[in-house]
């Protein structure tokens, strides 16, 4: 099903697990530091690099882009990791994750909590998720190296739902 | 005795840095469409995705995935071989800098970890040398992804545990965590030698080609054994389930002290990079 951000965000309960979905829109990349730096700038009343409310966050960190092209291979990196973060991500209204491998029990609760979806891409197929992503802005913590937040616009981005808004999760066999 | 230039070594290592980022190896791919041939689904179409993704990969030179990994290098120096300039560790570990730079290959080593500033030259490399016989040296460069390093597990068995306690703690590791791991898997494991070595010995298992027999029968054995048993986890393609959990699983063994029982689990993603050269 071909379906924009937006469109996803509107009618979230029309995805279940297991779906497959092209993804058109924008999403911003963050990992490890910069979910890190996003929670203490929430836990200090900080601003957050992008608007959280309503946004779709890709565990991302890219190779760099050759002259001429708009980004380098950028596979989804294994969404465990920011586990301990997510909750309080998900509580200040981010609607999509996107990444790679299971999550936390706790973390599907709080997705089915706030009406949220987990969507997963292929780990380790980055040239050809590349070929996806239209354009690409450096949008915070250039000090990160590879784990800057960009902003990227993508277009049919291939990904499947592993956790629902109903907390239906396909890693659970 | 035959002299070496440094800068050789460094040339050969900044090419090797990027070979191997953009190409899949052969036995790699094609064990990657056996599977293909054999499974059916989402299976089916993310193996699809990885055979795709070989083909843009290696056609417009981006690196196959966007975690270039830790740079690790197996050397087997010759010793009737003199380096003339700059050290082996520097010469490699300049080969790195260069080329991670100079291929937009990602940087991902931070200098400590709890300050985690990032070096922004992906080194220091891992550099392990083997002193050989004769005037030549092989360089084999494995980068290895985070996630699939992050899986990886080591344990000090009582010698009791025997085989069964082996292939007990190999398995609950990659029940654990293989499925963050980007399966298919390759699985590296040591067996023997001590707590510093036997993860080495895990590591390099990863070098052997898929389809590659055990030198011993008991082994090759074993191998099958371990195979079998992973792919009968229902782990599959991406952790969604599937036959294809692993394609390959290489043993190696070290003798060691008659207390111990040291067993490593080297887990490496279906991206097993790896390339060699001889000077």
């Amino acid at each position: 099903m071909k379906i924009t951000k937006d469109e996803l965000i509107k009618n979230i309960n029309n995805v279940q697990a297991g779906d497959k979905i092209y993804l058109s829109g924008v999403i911003y990349t963050a990992r490890d530091a910069a979910h890190k730096r996003i929670v203490a700038a929430l836990n200090s009343g900080g601003e957050t690099p992008f608007e959280l409310n309503g946004a779709a966050i890709y565990y991302c960190g890219p190779s760099p882009a050759r002259p001429g092209s708009v980004i380098g291979a950028c596979g989804p990196t294994t969404s465990a990791r920011m586990d301990a973060f997510t909750p309080r991500i998900l509580a200040e209204g981010v609607k999509i994750l996107i990444g790679k491998g299971a999550r936390s029990k706790e973390v599907a609760e709080a997705i089915k909590k706030n009406k949220a979806v987990y969507l997963i891409a292929t780990g380790g197929v980055a040239a050809l998720l590349s070929k996806t992503v239209k354009k690409a802005n450096l949008a915070a913590f250039k000090d990160l190296g590879p784990e800057a937040v960009y902003k990227l616009e993508v277009e049919n981005m291939p990904l499947t739902v592993a956790v629902d808004a109903n907390g239906k999760n396909i890693f659970n066999r | 005795m035959r002299i070496i230039k440094s800068s050789q070594i460094t040339k050969a290592v900044e090419r090797l840095c990027a070979e191997a980022n953009y190409n899949l190896p052969h036995d790699v791919l094609n064990a990657v469409k056996k599977s293909a041939a054999k499974e059916k689904g989402v299976a089916k179409n993310i193996l699809t995705e990885i055979i795709e993704n070989a083909k843009v990969a290696s056609k417009e030179n981006i690196p196959l995935c966007q975690d270039t990994g830790t740079a690790n290098f197996f050397i087997n120096l010759g010793s009737s071989v003199k380096i003339s300039g700059a050290d082996i560790y520097k010469a490699v570990n300049d080969g790195v800098g260069n080329s991670y730079k100079k291929n937009y290959l990602r940087k991902s080593i931070v200098s400590d970890p709890l300050t985690r500033k990032n070096t922004c030259n992906n080194t220091p490399a891992n550099i392990y040398i083997n002193i050989v016989s004769g005037d030549k040296i092989e360089i084999t460069f494995l980068p290895k992804g985070g996630g699939s390093e992050n899986a990886s597990a080591l344990k000090m068995l009582a010698p009791s545990a025997g085989w069964q306690g082996a292939k007990d703690f190999i398995l609950s590791a990659i029940k654990e965590k293989g499925a963050n791991a980007c399966p298919p898997l390759i699985i590296g494991v040591g067996i023997g030698g001590d707590f510093a070595s036997v993860g080495k010995l895990a590591k390099e298992s990863l070098l052997r080609k898929i389809g590659s027999k055990n030198k011993t029968a008991f082994y090759a054995k074993k191998e099958k054994e371990l195979l079998e048993e992973i792919n009968n986890l229902n782990i599959g393609p991406m952790g969604l389930g599937g036959q294809a959990t692993a394609l390959a699983v290489f043993i190696s063994v070290k003798p060691c002290h008659i207390a111990s029982f040291p067993v490593a689990v080297s887990i490496q993603c279906h991206s097993n990079r790896r390339k060699t050269v001889l000077i």
